[in-house]
Parts: C-alpha cells; structure tokens; sequence
C-alpha cells in the first residue's frame, strides 16, 4: 500500500524534546562494542601489505616464505580474489581498489595480505613477502593530470561527455555540463565581471575510530561479517558478490561506528578480510592502523576551480559560469560532476553554466565525505560572491538575498524548488547579532552559504509490541549520532506513550529487509519515515485487537494518546483499553502485534545553510583563530533537537579543519608525507570557540512531519565564510585552501610588496 | 622471545596478564584484560582515545609498554562509576549530547577527570587547554565543553 508522506501540520508531544539517548550508558561506561570491539573463537590477526609507490607495475608477488613462518594460516594476493564481476567495470575497481590487480594505482594500495595467530608473526610475515615492482610514471596534481602527456592513470579510461569521441585515453573520465539561459548574453549584458581560479587540497574525513572488521567465512559457503560501517546491507551486497557468496548467506552486523562521514559508505579491507578466513577456514580480525586509514582510504578531491560572475550595478546577477576540476584519485567517479551540480544551487539566475571534469590521478580512490562535493564549489562560488558585492559596493548579506533562489526557482542543476530555506536562513543572518558585533585589530567576519541535495532510498523498518506494552524499534540504518534517540522519539509519538518505552535496535542484515546506507543526510529522515508508517500500521492491529476485546466493529475505534478508545452513541461510555491491556492480551487475540514497513523514501527535501564567522589573523605567523562561529540551517523539522545542532556544529568544525589546516601533502615521489594525526591536524578543543546554532525549520513538504536530512549541509560554507574573514581582517583574498599559516604569510608578503 | 608476566591493579582489582615485551599497554588492556572501553585512534600519542591514568597521572595508553604497567595502579573507563552509579561526568555527557559516534568519549571522560581531580573549578580556556589531547571530530567539542562544564558545577556541590 503507497503511503501518503506529505506533510501535515501538526502538535507535537515528543517530537523537538531532548531527551537521552539509548545507547548513552554503554557510550560512557566503555560497554560500547565498536568495529574493533569484537572477539571470535579461534581468531586470526589480519594485516595488510601495501604499496610505497604512487604508481608501479607489479611483475611478482612471492609469498611463500611468508606462508612458511609458523603461525601463519593465510596468505591471499589478487589470485584469491578472481574477477566475478562478469564486465562490471565499477565492480571490479571496487576490488582493484581492495587489493592491487598487477599495478599499485597509489602510495598504500594494498598488495597481499596475511592471517596470523597474533600480531607479532602476521607483523614478521608481511616482511617476508617479496614484491617485485617496476616503478611507472605518476601523477598527483589535478591540472597536472589534465595536461597533454600526463602520466595515463587509466589506459582504459577514454573522456565521456564531449564531441567528438575521443581515440586516446585520458585522465579526464568525464565532464558534465549544467545550468540553463544564455551565460554570454548575460554576461554582454553586466556592468561588473569578476573572475577568479581556486585550489583546495585533498582532506580526510577523520573519523577517529579506524576501519575495522572480524570476518569469518565458514567451508560451506556462508559466512558473518561484523564490521564498522554506514551500511551493512550494502556492504553484504558488495562483499558477497566479490567473493562469489550468496547474498543471504552472508550476515553482516554493524558494530557501533566511531564516525564515518562518508568514509565508511564503502568496503576497503572487509572483502580481503573475507578471502583471508575463508583461506584460513578461521574468523580473521583486521583493524587498520592509522597510517593506512590515511593513506588508503576514503579522503575527499582535491580541486580546482574557475569561477565568473556578472553583475549589474544593482546587485542582478546577469550571468554565472564555472569550470570545476575535481580529483577522484585512481578510478572513474562522480564527483566533478556534483561539483558542478552544487557550485550555483544557492542563486536563482537566468543565465548560468557549470562544468565539472572527474579527473584521475594516483591519489586513494576518493570517497564521500559529507555533503560530498559542495564546500570546494562553495568555497569558489561564495568567495567570489563576496569578491562582487564588494565591487559594486553592496553589502554582502544584501548581495546574497537580492538574488537567492526561492520556491519556483529553476535551480541551476535541473529542478525547479519547493519551499526552502535559503532566503530564510540568509533572513536570519541579516538579523543575527553577531552581524552587529564589535570586531577588534586583525580580526575580520565573513559569511558564506550552502546547499546540499539530501538523499532518501530504500528504507525498511519493524515495530513489535512486547507482552507488557513496551516497543521494539528495529531499524536498518546504522546510528552515526543518535537517531536511535530521534527515531524512539517518533515511534513514541505516533504511538502516543512515554519515551522510554521504546527501545530502539539496528538490526543486522538477516533480521530486517535491506536497507540504504546511512548516507545523505538520509538516516532520520528516511528511517523516521518509516517508523511513522511502522507505527501507524501497528495502530491498526491495536485498533482490531481493541474491537475484537470490546466485540465492536473496528470502525467504532479511535487510537488518541496511547490508548483505544470507542466512539458513537452506543460504544461510547466503554472504558478506554491502554497500549498495554492491549498487549497483555495479544496471545489470545491473534498473536503478536507489530508494525511493518518498507518504503522508498524520495523527496528528501533539499537543505541551505548560511554561516558566519570572525577570525583572528596574527600578521606575523599567518595563524588564523576562529573567534566566533555561527551556523544558521534550516532542519525543515528538528525531532531532537541537541543531535541536529550537534550536527551543524560538526560539520562547522570539520570545515574549519578544512579551510585553516587539513591537508594531504604529497613528495614529488607521489607519497603522502603526512598520514597521521600529528602532521594532518583536525582542529583540537582549544582551537575552536563555541559554536552558536539557529535551527529553522521549514516543513519539506515530503515528509509526515516535515523533516530534511540536517547532516551534511554544515560542512558547505566554512571554507568560504573563513576566506571572507580573512580578507576582511587583513584585506587579502585567499584563494587557495588550507589557508595556512604560510599561504597566509605568502599572500600578506605580496600584499604589502605591492 | 618470552612474554613477560606483569601484575598490575585495574581499576581496584588486582589483575595479572602476559605480554609480549614490545606490546603497548593499550593492546594489553584490550586484548589481554578485556578493557575494550580503552580505544585506539591512532596509536602514536595524537588522538588521546587510549587515555588512562597510570598511578593517577593521565597518559596516552598506546605509548607505553604493557610490561611498564607492573606494580602500578590503572584507572579506565570501565572503573569509573561508582557501583551502579554514573560519575557526574558520565551522566553530564549524556544529559548534553557530549557524544555523537562516542569513540572518543571514554578517553574524553578520563582526561576531564584528571582535570577536574587537579581544578575543580576550570574555566571555559582551562577546559579547552586541558582537553587539547584529545580529539573529537564529531561534536566540534562544544558540548563536551558544556557538559565538562556542568559537571564540575555539580562535584563542587558534594
Ligand atoms: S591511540 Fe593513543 S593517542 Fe591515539
Ligand atoms: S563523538 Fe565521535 S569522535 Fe567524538
């Protein structure tokens, strides 16, 4: 039955408290299991054997004085994980990626793998095995990889997207063009045009819980795999068809994952771990080190950007181009293309055009990372926003509102919007305080905004009354930050009771259908959805149960406030029946009652945000402070209201890493110098103020109760909003990003030379 | 080479194991006592996830070696409510959504203890200095803080 997911205006009991979360005692008490947390009988220590060159083929992998140390039980290469991808070309980069196929395409490219009894001899096993490289040509800049006569990353990989069909193959897997109007005629028609190119560098997602997985592959084909993840599900179907194994006989549980943003939305060492002890006939534990995290998994692109936007002296935007160059590291990916997508979502323009190129290099295959694509674009776009409004003399804030998309506009990406929250979070700014805030010497504010898609997918949730009342939530999204509160919360409201009386599980992948990962802003959003229609449908169970105890018919039988009561001139006076004299009675009334749903959850509600930011610069070293932070976001509705602000405040400060500090450095032999957490440094307690929060909430008419995803957009305008700060501080405009200490220096030195 | 037997108090019990002598005390506790509530972010001293207290001095659990532990006294996590009891801490991190993913919380809570232990009354600049070992990348630290915060307000109050 299609459920009806349209918004309805309504007052809420539960929903905007904030209440304690479920897995709270276990989180501080160090219960808690994480991906590295389990045990197996008889486990084996799995390590992996990775590449040091950026680029290399491999002629010989010679494992077998490694198999021959006592205590080792398994040895796998690429021969142990054949090609089942049956012409699937994503498929299999997915396994090159996992283990090196004849060529390291990267500096930490797995090349073979050990299962040992413990870690001492797995460690002296990879020492033993012998790998016989011939060292080819790399690359790792993005515009050095576009260049004619780069090194080819991919001799297979021919541009898509541009006429006529090229016969060579290139770095430049595609370009993608959006965007509608006449930019030319637009630009003809502007009495200010600025122009500027951008770089931001490669950052990681940080999560500080590494990789890890416990697998165990049994003889007859099946097998369990518990590991840190965003998707289970996903996982399952990924390593099962890599591995030859059926999809239902392989149970994947999710542990308790200690962060993700997006870097756990894919499989890096789980199906090597699964060849491992499917070899060893063993549960094999592999957990990555944090240099292997850094080298090997997840981080975002690299880019760079040209941006053009004319204007009329009035503050109308005539026309707005941009070329966007995004780094996927080794294999073909999207990510230029959501660049392009994202860079002019913001605005409503007549004219417009953006380009976004997916370029390869020998860099780790990128991966999500929050709000994916957005901030680089964001930092180009709004940096040069700011740039505009301060050549016709307009204030920026001004700049913003006077051309800010609205419901009805044709976004630059394709849709045209519903009811959303850029005007009023740009509304907001204008109103905000901190806009009135004394600033003192070398210090500077600035203001940036964001925009992110939101996603829904496939979502899959049961609801099961116990004997006593109390309710079972089994949900299949895995909880990144507390949506087992915010989903208890809804499951309590739909069914009118206390919230603590549900509890709320992520079920692994043999207890619930298959669930979307918990990516794009999706997991309150689409779970939250489905557990609205979960309850609702054990409401109609209770309604029965309650007519059948009542002998009336069912039609007869309201649900209000957790309880069944009957309605009409003839029922009317009967006692009302609670949730739980319902349930005490459910063995004699038709057995258990549940609630069930399966849904495709569209319609996610696009999110905006707008941010502002004061820095202090020190004109000597180039350090910058953030000395007050203010991220404004519309939540369309917020169900827990301290998680949504954790949210905006994480991604803010992830952000802030990204604009001040946070970058992949590279030597000239295409390795990275810098993998660990003393050299890549996230912003520490002591570097970041407190970050003030404003929550609006403008209903996404797609959803029961109005909710969008609130996960990702806070990420989106820092870089921008920093650089805006730093040029109003000390009146040079950063175009680079990290904007470090040095780059600072550099830019103030040219500044004063000049 | 031979494992090493080392004697060692957990919070309060005493408890023996044997380890590798190039073992760190971090895998010990994990691997060997149990103590999976002592985290690994990183492993050189950076994230402060492994935080314990070694005779009451806060150190980063991954740097020092299993076999050093003997005869010294260890507080983790795991040792920090009292019976049934959350410890002011504990319960504060939850009641201000101090902990998104919560893999940094356990090293979160031991290094704020050993801060509050030294001041009890920190302000806000002592709390973000004294907890500058310890990395989040969830929370922007800004509940930690409040939550540090409130509960060094109610252990005042004892
Ligand atoms: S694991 Fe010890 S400081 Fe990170
Ligand atoms: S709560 Fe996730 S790292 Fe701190």
């Amino acid at each position: 039955m299609p459920q009806d997911t349209s918004y309805t205006d309504q007052n809420f009991k539960l929903v905007g408290t904030r209440p304690r979360r479920p897995d709270g005692v276990d989180k501080v008490t160090g219960r808690a299991k994480f991906g590295a947390d389990a045990t197996a009988p008889g486990q084996l220590v799995g390590l992996i054997l990775r590449s040091p060159h950026a680029h290399a083929k491999i002629r010989k992998i010679d494992t077998s004085k490694a198999e021959k140390l006592a205590g080792v039980k398994a040895v796998v290469t690429s021969a142990d994980l054949p090609d089942l991808t049956d012409g699937d070309r994503a498929m299999l980069d997915i396994l090159e990626n996992c283990m090196a196929r004849g060529r390291a395409l990267y500096d930490g490219h797995a090349v073979a793998a050990v299962a040992a009894i413990n870690a001492q001899t797995a460690r002296k096993a990879l020492k033993l095995i012998k790998v016989d490289y011939k060292v080819l040509p790399h690359v790792t800049d993005v515009d050095e990889a576009m260049k004619p006569g780069a090194p080819i990353v991919q001799d297979w990989v021919f541009t898509t997207g541009v006429e006529p069909k090229p016969n060579k193959p290139s770095n430049i897997s595609q370009r993608n063009e959006f965007g509608h109007g006449d930019v030319e005629a637009g630009f003809a028609q502007a009495d200010v045009i600025v122009e500027k190119s951008y770089k931001t560098e490669q950052t990681h997602q940080g999560y500080i819980e590494p990789h890890a997985c416990l697998a165990s592959v049994r003889p007859d084909g099946s097998g369990e795999l518990w590991v840190t993840t965003q998707g289970h599900f996903t996982f399952r179907n990924i390593c099962s068809s890599l591995l030859g194994m059926d999809v239902a006989k392989l149970k994947v549980t999710a542990s308790e994952i200690g962060g993700g943003f997006g870097g756990k939305t894919h499989v890096w060492m789980e199906p090597v771990a699964l060849a491992l002890s499917r070899k060893a006939n063993r549960p094999v534990k592999v957990v990555m080190s944090r240099d292997e995290v850094f080298r090997a998994t997840g981080p975002t692109c690299s880019t760079s950007i040209d941006v053009k936007i004319g204007v009329k002296k009035n503050g109308t935007i005539t026309a707005a181009t941009a070329e966007l160059r995004y780094q996927n590291g080794p294999f073909p990916a999207i990510w230029g293309m959501l660049g392009a997508m994202t860079s002019f979502a913001c605005y409503d323009l007549k004219n417009v055009k953006s380009v976004g190129y997916d370029v390869l290099c020998n860099r780790p295959k990128v991966t999500a990372y929050r709000a994916p694509s957005a901030p680089m674009a964001a930092f180009a776009v709004e940096s040069t926003m700011t740039l505009v409004a301060a050549e016709i003399g307009m204030d920026p804030v001004d700049f913003r509102i006077k051309n800010a998309a609205k419901e009805g506009t044709l976004a630059s990406y394709g849709p045209t919007y519903g009811p959303i929250g850029i005007g009023p979070t740009l509304a907001a700014v204008k109103n905000h305080p901190h806009m009135k805030a004394k600033l003192g010497k070398n210090q500077g504010r600035g203001m940036a905004c964001g925009f992110w898609f939101n996603f829904g997918g496939q979502t899959c949730t049961d609801l099961n009354i116990g004997i006593d009342g109390t309710v079972t939530l089994t949900v299949g999204t895995v909880d990144v930050g507390g949506s087992r509160a915010s989903l208890s919360i809804i499951a309590a409201e739909e069914l009118g009771i206390p919230y603590d009386q549900v509890q709320a599980n992520i079920a692994d992948t043999a207890s619930l259908g298959f669930n979307d990962m918990t990516e794009g802003s999706r997991g309150t959003f689409s779970s939250g959805m489905a557990t609205i229609f979960a309850a609702r449908n054990a409401i109609e169970v209770l309604r029965e149960r309650a007519a059948q105890m009542w002998d009336i018919p069912v039609k007869a039988v309201v649900w209000e406030n957790g309880e069944a009561r009957a309605t009409g001139k003839e029922h009317g006076n009967l006692p009302v029946l609670s949730l739980k004299e319902i349930a005490a009675k459910a063995p004699r009334t038709g057995g258990p009652i549940a609630g069930h749903n399966e849904v495709v959850a569209d319609n996610a509600g696009v999110s905006f945000a707008s941010h502002i930011c004061d820095v202090e610069v020190d004109p000597e070293t180039g350090g910058t402070k953030v000395i007050r932070y203010t991220v404004i976001q519309d939540a369309g509705k917020a169900i827990h209201p301290d998680y949504v602000e954790g949210q905006f405040q994480g991604g803010a400060a992830q952000g802030i890493g990204w604009a001040l500090n946070e970058e992949y450095i590279y030597g000239e032999d295409g390795r990275l110098q810098n993998a660990g957490f003393l050299d890549y440094r996230i912003p520490v307690c002591s570097d970041l103020p407190f970050i003030d929060t404003e929550i609006l909430e403008i209903p996404n008419p797609n959803h029961p109760y109005g909710v969008r995803g609130v996960g990702e957009t806070s990420i989106v305008p820092p870089l921008a909003a920093i650089g805006n700060a730093v040029s109003d501080a000390v009146g040079v405009r950063l175009n680079h990003v990290p904007m470090s200490p040095p780059r600072i220096l550099k830019a103030l030195d040219e500044a004063r030379g000049s | 080479m031979p494992g090493l037997l080392v004697s060692t108090t957990v919070n309060g019990d005493a408890i023996e194991f044997v380890c590798p002598q190039d073992e760190t005390l971090l895998d010990s506790l994990r691997d060997r006592v149990g103590l999976t509530g002592v985290k690994e972010g990183c492993g050189t001293g950076d994230c402060g996830a492994c935080s314990i207290t070694l005779d009451g001095r806060l150190v980063c659990s991954c740097l020092v070696l299993g076999a050093e532990a003997n005869g010294r006294e260890i507080e983790t996590v795991e040792g920090l409510a009292d019976g049934d009891k959350l410890h002011p801490l504990q319960d504060k991190f939850i009641e201000y959504a101090a902990l998104q993913c919560g893999i940094c919380t356990p090293g979160f809570l031991i290094a704020a203890k050993a801060l509050l232990d030294r001041n009890p009354n920190p302000t806000v600049e002592e709390i973000r200095y004294g907890l500058a070992g310890n990395l989040c990348r969830c929370t922007g630290y800004d509940k930690i803080v409040r939550a540090v915060q409130a509960a060094a307000k109610q252990m005042r109050k004892k």
